[in-house]
């Protein structure tokens, strides 16, 4: 049932390599295989954890028996070659994926201790404290203002001091209030690709969400809009918790504290990114960090 | 090695024939539309350009004078030739020789229907033998009868002839028509507004009469009050009505003052009221700038004028008004029901059979005959929903409907009812071309469903329901064959909207452009004089809906360059 293997921990660099079995062709025949999971996260107050989440689109399942941790105000990556789930499980995570009709899952998911699949639990609620960035940037059609003010809207917020007051925050936070500070009342879609994600951001930390979910944000964009995201990210970080899904090695390693490698639904390996990246346990988990496949 | 043997690049694969076969297709489509439009506009255009006037002396000492209407060839039957006198038959054969065995003839609008019984005339060209254009032959546009065509003899004034030539009946004629003219619109006004003010106070002193007695019997006290304040209504009505007739006959007897004496074609002396005359000019002298103002007075008085003449004269003004109004609530009708409905079939009904049922009900109905709409309309909303409402808020008026009968409510409720299809199919298309990506990022703000679909997925997909809208609007005006049952009526005696209270009568009969081409073209008794106004009108409607379609694109590339992204 438990799937997690704690390795011991050792002294860096010594660290038992795993013995390179064929996890990657094992998972292709449909085995399931066991998360080597390095013990440093046990160290950490979580903000979120899976416990043994599956998820099914309609007969085709998706993910397999996933646990992972989100620390407190630390960024934690998602990588893994294109289909692995890495979007699906960040999309798990508010229950976008409720959407579809097709989705069913196993296990459950804990924000901040408290239950998000539980029965009865308030999706929208739920929704509140988080907040999520988009693969694309999905700005609203309206001004810089309301889209950045949007979650409080809803919530039936009128008061014309503390709109203002968050919408300065959060675009300070997104690092994008010079550029626009001047014409909030311009329409969101005027904005560049960059500016435009930037703006996502602003509005998904609005509601000072406890996490933050970020879809690979960066996927969209140019090299010039995608440092900046990097650096947002590296400024966000302390006071927000993010889990951020990325195809980009370099961007994983750049930014995040701790990494988890997801392979067709299944989760291989989860760590300090460092050791991930330069020492990892499992031969498949280099190979990849390395680019020799996926 | 053995290489396999290649076509060359043959007829076939480069798809020639299909290119010209597709763009056979393509012009045959545009020469048909572009052709409508062209005969359209030309012939709607023509019509009320002020044309010369010609007198023609025939071979057997007839004159005619009037417009030439049209001109033709056509080939006489047997029976034609013995019926004509030698010297007649010699000069038709030789035209006819000269045009395939075909002779020419010229349809004239000699007008004068009191004299001649006729409006219009063939004339053959081998009979002429005479033809000029006389300096002083004026066409007088009357209030009845059709147009008029003489040369002024002379100006009467209070009985007594004071100009006996052209030139100074004519100066006296313009000096005068002006006042005259002013003095019969005050006349009409007080025929229908002060009239109507009165008629309108005595009825609903009446009505109140009759809804007391039967509210509490013929006796009660409040019967009894009712019925004094009728007496006192109908004293006051009477004296009022004796007043607006006074002033009427005053109206007359002033305008009676001036006359003039006419010679026709046929030498007869006719004297005509100058209060009849809507308008007269000399044909045959004017310049072009006079005849762009008569073509521009003549389209005034058609966009703005009510019908004269069983509708082939005057203009067409309550017939854009019921139109525009109709449409007006149509749209608000409309709009509002397809917009919901068409919100639940995408956005909160699970998809499966009931939802793909409906779908197909949704454009099969597209699919039916206008025509049963109105019969629809008819047996639903005149007969059973109009007659409830008669019984429950106007029995005083019964057995005469108030709403039981077609009317502009009614009529636009059909055709609501024609055009909801064209919204739901416009609207799901627009919902579901939002993008997913919006919906998601208000559901990971928090946002609940119905402040979704309120806050971005409604303003996002605005575009294209309003085109859908506008489209239904312009198939809305465009249509005719319902409202014949459901209260388009050929002429109607008042406007749906005017000062009296409530000031919007929704239960009115009105005129509607679509039927009132039907009426000019297929209903009138003066078809030859009709048809061209059927072109006008015509021309009218489609500009009507022209603008309606141009507004529908501008509108929504504006609201595009709003709501959608340029970089995305």
């Amino acid at each position: 049932m438990h799937s997690t293997t704690h390795l011991e921990a050792g002294p860096r660099g010594d660290t038992v390599r795993e013995e390179a079995t064929d996890r990657l062709a094992r998972i292709a025949a449909g085995e399931s295989v066991p998360t080597v999971t390095h013990p440093e996260i046990e160290q950490e107050p979580i903000v979120l954890e899976t416990r043994d989440f599956c998820l099914h689109y309609g007969p085709k399942q998706a993910l397999f028996d996933i646990n992972v941790k989100v620390a407190r105000g630390k960024v934690t990556a998602l990588i893994g070659p294109s289909g692995c789930g890495k979007s699906t499980l960040i999309r798990s995570v508010n229950r976008i994926n409720d959407l579809l009709s097709t989705v069913h899952i196993r296990g459950d998911m804990l924000l901040a201790g408290e239950s998000i699949y539980a029965p009865g639990v308030d999706v929208i609620g739920l929704r509140k404290r988080m907040g999520m960035v988009f693969q694309k940037p999905n700005p609203f059609p309206m001004s810089i203002y309301e889209n950045v003010v949007y979650p409080l809207r809803i919530d039936g917020e009128r008061n014309r001091r503390v709109l203002d007051e968050v919408c300065e925050r959060s675009l300070r936070g997104a690092a994008l209030w010079e550029e626009v500070k001047d014409r909030l009342q311009d329409n969101a879609l005027s904005l560049s690709g960059g500016q435009q994600q930037r703006l996502c951001i602003a509005r998904a930390i609005a509601a000072e969400p406890e996490i933050l979910l970020m879809d690979e944000p960066c996927s969209a964009l140019d090299p010039i809009a995608t440092t900046k995201i990097e650096n947002l990210i590296e400024q966000l970080k302390g006071d927000y918790s993010i889990l951020i899904v990325t195809h980009n090695m370099q961007q994983a390693a750049r930014t995040s504290d701790y990494t988890a490698f997801m392979y067709l639904g299944h989760l291989l390996e989860f760590g300090r990114t460092e050791t991930i990246f330069q020492t990892p346990r499992l031969i498949e988990t280099q190979d990849y960090v390395t680019g020799r496949f996926g | 090695m053995r290489r396999r043997p290649r076509a060359k690049a043959s007829v076939l694969a480069e798809g020639e024939p299909m290119i010209w076969l597709t763009a056979g297709g393509l012009t045959v489509a545009i020469l048909m539309i572009a052709g409508l439009l062209a005969l359209v506009t030309v012939q709607g255009l023509a019509t009320l350009w002020p044309v010369p006037l010609t007198r023609i002396r025939l071979a057997n000492g007839v004159q005619h004078m009037g417009e030439v209407a049209r001109s033709e060839l056509f080939r006489p039957p047997a029976a034609f030739w013995p019926s004509l006198a030698p010297e007649a038959e010699r000069r038709a054969r030789d035209e006819a020789a000269g045009q395939d065995g075909r002779l020419r003839r010229r349809l004239i609008r000699i007008g004068n229907f009191e004299i001649t019984g006729e409006h219009f005339q063939w004339v053959n060209d081998f009979e002429v033998v005479a033809e000029e254009q006389p300096e002083w032959a004026i066409v007088v546009e009357r209030m009845s009868w059709g147009r008029f065509y003489g040369i002024p003899i002379a100006f009467v004034e209070d009985g007594r002839r004071v100009a006996e030539t052209p030139q100074a009946a004519w100066e006296l004629f313009r000096r005068h028509h002006g006042e005259v003219a002013a003095r019969r619109a005050r006349r009409r006004r007080l025929e229908t507004r002060e009239i109507g003010a009165i008629n309108a106070a005595l009825e609903s002193a009446r009505l109140a009469l009759r809804a007391a007695e039967q509210r509490n019997g013929a006796d009660a006290p409040a019967t009894q009050a009712r019925r004094r304040a009728y007496e006192a209504a109908e004293v006051r009505g009477s004296n009022e009505y004796a007043r607006v007739r006074a002033e009427i006959a005053a109206l007359d007897a002033a305008n009676a003052r001036y006359r003039m004496v006419f010679r026709t074609a046929g030498d007869r002396e006719t004297t005509l009221d100058l209060a009849a005359v809507v308008r007269a000019y000399p044909a045959n002298q004017l310049r072009w700038i006079d005849r762009l103002g008569i073509y521009a007075s003549r389209w005034t008085e058609f966009l703005t004028a009510e019908p004269r003449e069983a509708n082939s004269e005057g203009g067409v003004f309550p017939a854009i008004f019921g139109t525009v109004l109709m449409t007006l609530i149509m749209s608000f009708a409309v709009a509002p029901l397809g917009v919901m409905a068409a919100l639940y079939l995408r956005e909160y009904a699970k998809a499966g059979a009931a939802v793909s049922a409906v779908r197909i009900a949704v454009n099969n109905l597209a699919g039916v005959p206008s025509i049963v709409f109105g019969v629809f309309g008819l047996g639903f909303f005149c007969y059973l929903i109009g007659a409830r409402l008669d019984e429950l808020f106007f029995a005083a008026r019964l057995p005469n409907p108030t709403f039981g009968k077609g009317g502009l409510l009614w009529a636009s409720m059909t055709l609501a009812l024609l055009t909801l299809p064209v919204v739901i199919v416009a609207t799901e298309e627009a919902l579901s071309a939002v993008p997913n990506s919006m919906r998601e990022g208000s559901y990971a703000c928090g946002a609940g469903k119905w402040q979704t679909i309120r806050r971005i997925v409604l303003p996002r997909a605005m575009p294209g329901i309003l085109t859908g809208m506008i489209l239904a609007m312009a198939r809305g005006a465009g249509e005719v064959a319902p409202l014949m049952l459901v209260g388009a009526v050929k002429l109607a005696p008042e406007l749906p909207l005017d000062s009296v209270f409530p000031y919007l009568h929704p239960e009115r009969s009105f005129m509607h452009l679509g039927f009132h081409i039907y009426d000019l073209g297929f209903q009138s008794q003066n078809s030859e004089a009709a048809k061209p106004m059927v072109f006008t009108t015509t021309l009218l409607l489609m500009a009507l809906i022209f603008a309606l379609n141009v507004a529908a694109v501008r509108l929504r590339s504006r609201l595009r360059r709003k709501f959608v992204s340029a970089a995305f």
